[in-house]
């Protein structure tokens, strides 16, 4: 019996290494995701279907681009509390560009990237030149973008009527696959690769455990800190053009809070706030644990109050799981 | 010629003068040890040769080329490594990850994905170098945190030599260690000065210093107050520059 055990955890723990060191995901989180699923397919009789899954996906998209993003940042032991906010006013900017100055509809996709990307460089020139912290930097920026892309929309309100190419981007379904969830699978395989097997993430994640070692080492700490906050802003405004295609509308209020969810969904999928651990392939699984508990509770019919315990609850529960997890790592 | 000469360098924190017009040169192969009280400017020093610091005067130069302007990573290409007294190793990342931090080697994956990680050199290399340096590490796999700080030491050692250096300065490398440990220390810096290269050692250690260096150079309020061959002075005379009692 107790042979037996010992084998266990011994394939349990290469399993463990296998998935940590060579797809660079936490095998824990993908067990928490395939359980939750498990758990609703028995609860909902309408949880296991395409169309339903599908639906997951869908849901999933303009989150699941920020907690690209917020990975990223938080592998460098950055933050960024603008994304939200960048993903409204980008949708607003490339909204304005085709339909009130009716440029081209390309014009739109270059509006709202430029203008995340734009922002996001903002935010690393002052936390890298001016040594403002991350924290007050991202938060001024937090308001400074909904405040602009307040100012550009008519009145405040929504910029409705964008060309069909820019909808079909949110809307369209090829081969039945809504187009989103594309364009977010694409954007993460290359996350993926740039922050787990480049050089870039190595030394991004090397920057987020220890700046002064990255330094010393000759790696460009403050260009690369800069890159790495023009890509969130980018990536917000990829979010930000995503939602506006899909309602079809450029929205200054689009993206309400949705930095604190993007951060939630990182932090799920086992990338630390302190910086120097980080899986993008981990922060879609987050995601997409909380698009399945949104869409399960939903089927169930419970209240949304009860749902938003639910997801606060599996965060703590995730980071709890982390620290009892690196603890034993210690006593190893 | 020598490999490191530096001239008149001065350093200054906002009002505060910490190096006063240093002048200092290393030879190349020699071990020189750099001592001087807390606060004479030994680390601030060192700092300006490895780029982490910019000089506010005075000049550096190195393999007979001027250091002005080049970046850290630009002096470790030339042949400059600096062993921290922090150990300045990324706790969270492994044995090769912190050997290889900042020089990664890169191959192309699947035939066309640029920048790709090869963590399969990497780490084959980072075991072949751990193994040179006659040391044991438990796996080189793990995040080095978790290692002891002898074990630490070995890791920023490592990183120090994999790239062929021509002057490498270690800054109290010896302060946490224990007895044998030193020891091993002490013969590597032999073993490195056997190869030609040359070893900056600051240390407060003043017993280590006297055992393995060729000059000692003492280091007082942000100036050389001293420039001793090792065989022909003793700890007294050493211990008194450094107090200025001299």
């Amino acid at each position: 019996m107790v042979v037996n055990t010992a084998a266990t955890t011994d394939a349990w723990r290469r399993l463990q290494f296998f998935f940590d060191s060579k797809l660079h995901v936490r095998l824990e989180s993908i067990i928490v995701l395939a359980a939750l699923g498990l758990a609703m397919t028995l609860l909902s009789p309408f949880f296991l279907s395409v169309s339903n899954f599908l639906n997951i996906l869908l849901a999933t998209t303009t989150i699941g681009v920020l907690a690209i993003a917020a990975t990223l940042i938080l592998s460098s032991n950055g933050l960024d509390l603008s994304l939200g906010s960048v993903l409204g006013f980008a949708g607003v900017v490339g909204a304005y560009f085709c339909v009130e100055l009716e440029w081209p509809w390309f014009m739109a996709i270059v509006g709202a990237l430029g203008a995340g990307a734009l922002a996001g460089y903002i935010n690393g020139v002052l936390i890298t030149r001016l040594r403002i912290p991350a924290f007050i930097v991202t938060l001024g920026m937090l308001g400074i973008a909904r405040g602009v892309g307040l100012i550009i929309a008519p009145n405040g309100g929504a910029i409705y009527g964008l060309p069909a190419p820019v909808v079909f981007l949110g809307q369209g379904r090829p081969l039945g696959i809504p187009m989103p969830v594309i364009i977010l699978a694409i954007v993460a395989i290359i996350a993926h690769y740039v922050l787990s097997y480049s050089r870039f993430g190595h030394h991004t994640l090397a920057m987020g455990d220890n700046e002064a070692a990255a330094r010393a080492t000759g790696i460009p700490v403050e260009s690369l800190r800069r890159k790495l906050y023009t890509i969130s802003g980018l990536l917000a405004g990829m979010a930000g053009l995503i939602f506006m295609a899909r309602v079809n509308a450029g929205d200054p209020t689009a993206g309400y809070t949705y930095e604190l969810t993007a951060i939630t969904a990182a932090i799920i999928g086992g990338t630390s706030l302190f910086g120097g651990k980080g899986s993008i392939l981990g922060a879609m699984v987050g995601a997409l644990i909380m698009g399945v508990l949104q869409n399960g509770l939903n089927l169930l019919a419970v209240q949304s109050y009860y749902q938003q315990i639910a997801i606060g609850a599996v965060l703590i529960l995730a980071v709890c799981i982390d620290q009892m997890q690196s603890e034993k790592e210690r006593k190893a | 010629m020598s490999l490191l000469e530096v001239k008149g360098v001065i350093k200054r924190f906002g009002a505060v003068q910490v190096l006063n017009g240093v002048d200092f040169a290393v030879e190349a192969g020699t071990v020189v040890g750099l001592v001087g009280d807390n606060g004479a400017g030994k680390s601030t020093l060192m700092k300006t040769i490895t780029g982490l610091y910019a000089t506010d005067d005075g000049e550096i130069r190195f393999d007979d080329e001027s250091m002005a302007g080049l970046t850290p990573g630009q002096r470790r290409e030339r042949g400059i490594e600096m062993i921290y007294q922090d150990l300045a190793l990324a706790k969270q990342r492994n044995v090769a990850s912190n050997i290889f931090l900042g020089r990664e080697p890169v191959k192309r994956a699947f035939g066309f994905l640029p920048n790709f990680v090869d963590t399969a050199k990497m780490d084959a290399d980072a075991l072949k170098m751990i193994e040179r340096l006659g040391a044991r590490l438990p796996s080189i796999h793990r995040p080095v945190g978790l290692f002891s700080g002898g074990q630490q030491q070995t890791v920023a050692i490592a990183r120090a030599l994999t790239f062929n250096p021509k002057l490498v300065i270690m800054d109290e490398p010896t302060a946490a260690l224990a007895v044998r440990e030193v020891e091993s220390v002490l013969k590597l810096i032999r073993q490195l000065k056997d190869e030609g290269i040359a070893v900056i050692l600051i240390s407060h250690r003043l017993n280590d210093v006297m055992e393995v260096t060729d000059r000692i150079v003492v280091l007082r309020q942000g100036r050389m107050e001293a420039d001793l061959q090792t065989k022909s002075t003793q700890m007294r005379e050493v211990v008194s520059y450094i107090v200025g009692a001299h």
